[in-house]
């Protein structure tokens, strides 16, 4: 059956058809739908892990244990789960184990353009790239026979468009396959360092067979040959941009296993051809190779090293060609940014904040970045997941020494907080800072599309389970000062941030109200007590003085004439603006 | 059935029913025989910004992007993405433009004003077909439908009118909101 998926789902049935019986995953975009997808297939036991290091970890641990398993995320996160992904290299599988970096470039939604073939170089893991969601998926199934025949584990790496593209795809059925037996094997899964120097001498001598099994035997790397005159090596989405410019006027290399590089297979390739370019996304990985080699041949010479790549690109550098456009007047494009939701819950923390001319807020990964956007303003840093605490504790030790009088926030989301907030917060009290560390929980993870995390009560595969208590953590950590708030409610908010203020030991704010776009459970409606209440503008009292304006709802418009007006089918009663307003001119409407 | 790519770009704001219209006319596709590639966007984008997806349909297609110049169609869900994206469209292209205005942060918060004229600027550029499926969606008693009034006068521009896009409508909305998309189909239909 022929049907269209996305990389990511089609990421998801091959590893159902490979016989994968445990996925681990934290989301993230442009991945976070491998494993929405995989908790579809019964057969596979799927879960959210509270970060990229523990998903990689319980993977490992299902590979040995037997399972052939699979654990999946962006780019970034594989910097988090690095460590255990390095010395598994080392190690080797018992079942088929293959890790899945989502990589970004154009940074659609990242902190940054990352390329992370570099790490199946750096720590010699073999690197299989698909170009489209037919090969996600087949390419997947050989994943997992090369890391059983070779005993390694699989670096396999999709790209934004790759992810988040549709294309056809044929669907076969499941295979089981039995899980390998478990036996305690100290010298090879003990990783001590009498093992790992062999391990590491083990794993040049397997590399060296994968070079060659990548040159001469793998269908994964293929000739294309329709002429001598240009030849061009490729892999993953820009072997797609390559054909929609070149077609069938030149030869192809393409790549779909590019680590180990295949030696031969390039040279033979080369001398094919009279003219060789290297079309490749980001860095120049199989060029910088290639040249190595000694071969010659066009790569960044021409082709950008940063942002996404597309088929403009290449047309304009390779074959000095760009399409007819339409332009208009640019002065009637206005910017259309994204903005915190109507009725978001980050809104009034942000928006009490922001009228805090004294302090340093620093921020973390999530939706509540927004609050650094106008009109809030209120974040003075954005660096990884768990920094938003973190960095606060090193600028409150600087300002401590230099003597500057600052109120410092560290900002964290629910999530993020379990991803790497709690050793963050750790290290506060531990080493003594008077950080007021403000943990967002909206009671999903909101960014990614709406994840079920450990505070949610609920399991990837829906399951209930123990809901856990954000308090009781940062009680046991030993923060004395903890105040959970309806964010919603701005004198609360402000109450606590003007108690906290003054303290000279650490203190915790937790927002806690449910992301304005989740679908709640009724639970949630109840405890919660959700009301469908709407905000309309009372025109007899509105002095047009903006001040609504301020908290930054795109449901709030002004117009010089009547002043600020509500669109009440997008409000969704949450009454910050109304709260906002000197003059009482916000009322709940139909009353 | 054609054999070169044809290319359409959906544009418009987070929220407008952009993917499930994608889905839609990229499923028909797929049933009637084509390749088809698809792209969305996803992540921090969708959150109240500028949202495209692009479709690609043809004998084979490699990229599932679409380059500046090469849309066949531009259909814009609201008037100052059209101008955002114009350049995409062929210069002998076909834009579908809703006829609707989506205030955006910098012209909410006072910063900026929503551009005037916008309609008038983009018919002399280009082949321009005004639809208002905002307005049209409303009367119908549902603004979500804008994306399903837009549908008929977007596949009727790509010559596809053999296609049967009630069933794909019907394969790809909840049974509760089938009759109320129906309708609307039926009022793009009147009005192509």
């Amino acid at each position: 059956m022929k049907v269209l998926m996305t990389g990511n789902e089609a990421t998801a049935r091959g590893a159902y058809e490979a016989g994968v019986t445990f996925a681990s995953a934290y989301p993230g975009t442009p991945s976070t739908e491998i494993l929405e997808n995989l908790a579809n297939y019964k057969e596979v036991y799927s879960e959210w892990t509270p970060n990229e290091k523990v998903a990689i970890e319980v993977g490992v641990g299902a590979s040995i244990a037997g399972a052939r398993s699979l654990s999946a995320m962006k780019h970034v996160g594989l910097n988090v789960a690095a460590d255990p992904m390095f010395t598994y290299a080392y190690l080797g599988v018992n079942g088929g184990y293959v890790i899945v970096t989502a990589d970004d470039p154009g940074l659609h939604s990242s902190q940054n353009e990352q390329d992370n073939r570099y790490y199946a170089r750096h720590a010699k893991m073999p690197l299989i790239e698909p170009s489209n969601s037919q090969e996600a998926k087949d390419f997947l199934k050989e994943a997992y026979k090369i890391s059983e025949r070779f005993d390694v584990p699989v670096l396999f790496r999709l790209t934004t468009r790759i992810c988040h593209s549709k294309s056809v795809v044929e669907l076969e059925e499941r295979k089981e396959v039995e899980k390998k037996p478990y036996k305690r094997n100290i010298s090879k899964f003990v990783a001590t360092p009498a093992a790992c120097r062999k391990h590491h001498v083990e794993l040049e001598e397997k590399l060296k067979k994968l070079e060659d099994f990548s040159s001469n035997d793998t269908w994964l790397n293929r000739e294309e040959i329709n002429n001598s005159e240009i030849g061009i090596i490729t892999s993953g989405i820009s072997y797609e941009y390559a054909k929609e410019i070149f077609g069938n006027e030149a030869s192809y290399l393409k790549l779909g296993m590019s680590f180990p590089i295949p030696k031969e297979k390039i040279k033979n390739f080369s001398s094919k051809v009279k003219k060789l370019y290297v079309i490749e996304e980001n860095e120049p990985f199989l060029e910088t190779e290639i040249k190595a080699m000694g071969i010659n041949v066009i790569g960044k010479e021409k082709i950008p090293l940063t942002g996404e790549l597309n088929p403009d690109i290449i047309a304009e550098k390779l074959l000095g060609k760009e399409n007819k456009k339409i332009s208009v007047n640019p002065e009637m494009i206005v910017p259309r940014p994204p903005t915190l939701c109507s009725g978001c819950p980050h809104r009034g923390l942000f928006f009490e904040l922001s009228k805090r001319k004294n302090a340093v807020i620093t921020g973390d990964i999530g939706c509540y970045t927004l609050g650094s956007a106008d009109p809030l303003n209120a974040m003075d840093t954005v660096i990884c997941m768990g920094a938003g605490i973190s960095a606060a504790h090193g600028f409150s030790k600087v300002f401590e020494k230099s003597g500057e009088e600052k109120e410092i926030f560290g900002i964290v989301g629910d999530s993020t907080f379990f991803h790497s907030g709690i050793t963050s917060l750790i290290d506060i009290v531990y080493n003594k800072s008077k950080v007021i560390s403000i943990i967002l929980d909206n009671r999903v993870t909101g960014m990614t599309g709406h994840q079920e995390n450990p505070g949610t009560g609920y399991t990837l595969m829906g399951e209930k389970t123990e809901e856990i208590d954000i308090e009781a953590i940062v009680k046991a950590v030993g923060i004395k000062h903890v105040k959970t708030v309806d964010p919603n409610k701005l004198d609360e908010v402000r109450s606590a941030i003007n108690e906290f203020t003054v303290l000279e030991e650490p203190s915790v704010i937790i927002t806690k109200w449910p992301c304005a776009l989740k679908k709640l459970r009724e639970e949630e409606k109840q405890k919660y007590k959700i009301k469908t209440v709407r905000y309309q503008v009372n025109h007899e009292k509105c002095k047009k003085c903006k001040m609504c304006l301020k908290v930054g709802c795109p449901s709030i418009s002004f117009d010089k004439n009547v002043g600020s007006i509500i669109d009440i089918n997008t409000c969704v009663g949450c009454s910050v603006c109304a709260q906002v307003c000197p003059f009482d001119a916000i009322e709940k409407a139909g009353v | 059935m054609i054999k070169e790519t044809k290319n359409v770009l959906l544009v418009g704001v987070g929220g407008q029913g952009i993917i499930l219209t994608s889905k839609i006319i990229s499923t028909a596709l797929l049933n009637a025989g084509y390749d088809v590639k698809m792209s969305e966007v996803h992540g921090m984008a969708q959150r109240g910004g500028s949202v495209t997806t692009q479709i690609r349909y043809g004998e084979q297609v490699y990229s599932p992007i679409i380059g500046k110049g090469q849309a066949d169609v531009l259909i814009s869900f609201e008037k100052m993405e059209a101008m955002r994206w114009i350049e995409y469209l062929k210069p002998d292209g076909l834009l579908v433009i809703n006829d609707h205005e989506i205030q955006s942060a910098p012209i909410l918060s006072g910063k900026a004003e929503y551009p005037e004229g916008i309609i008038e600027e983009l018919k002399t550029k280009v082949k321009t077909l005004i639809i208002p499926a905002t307005k049209i969606a409303i009367e119908l008693g549902n603004i979500k439908t804008q994306n399903i009034v837009l549908l008929a006068p977007l596949t009727k521009a790509l010559g596809l009118e053999n296609i049967d896009w009630e069933e794909s409508i019907k394969n790809n909305v909840k049974e509760k909101f089938i009759d109320m998309n129906l309708k609307a189909y039926k009022k793009g239909l009147e009005i192509s």
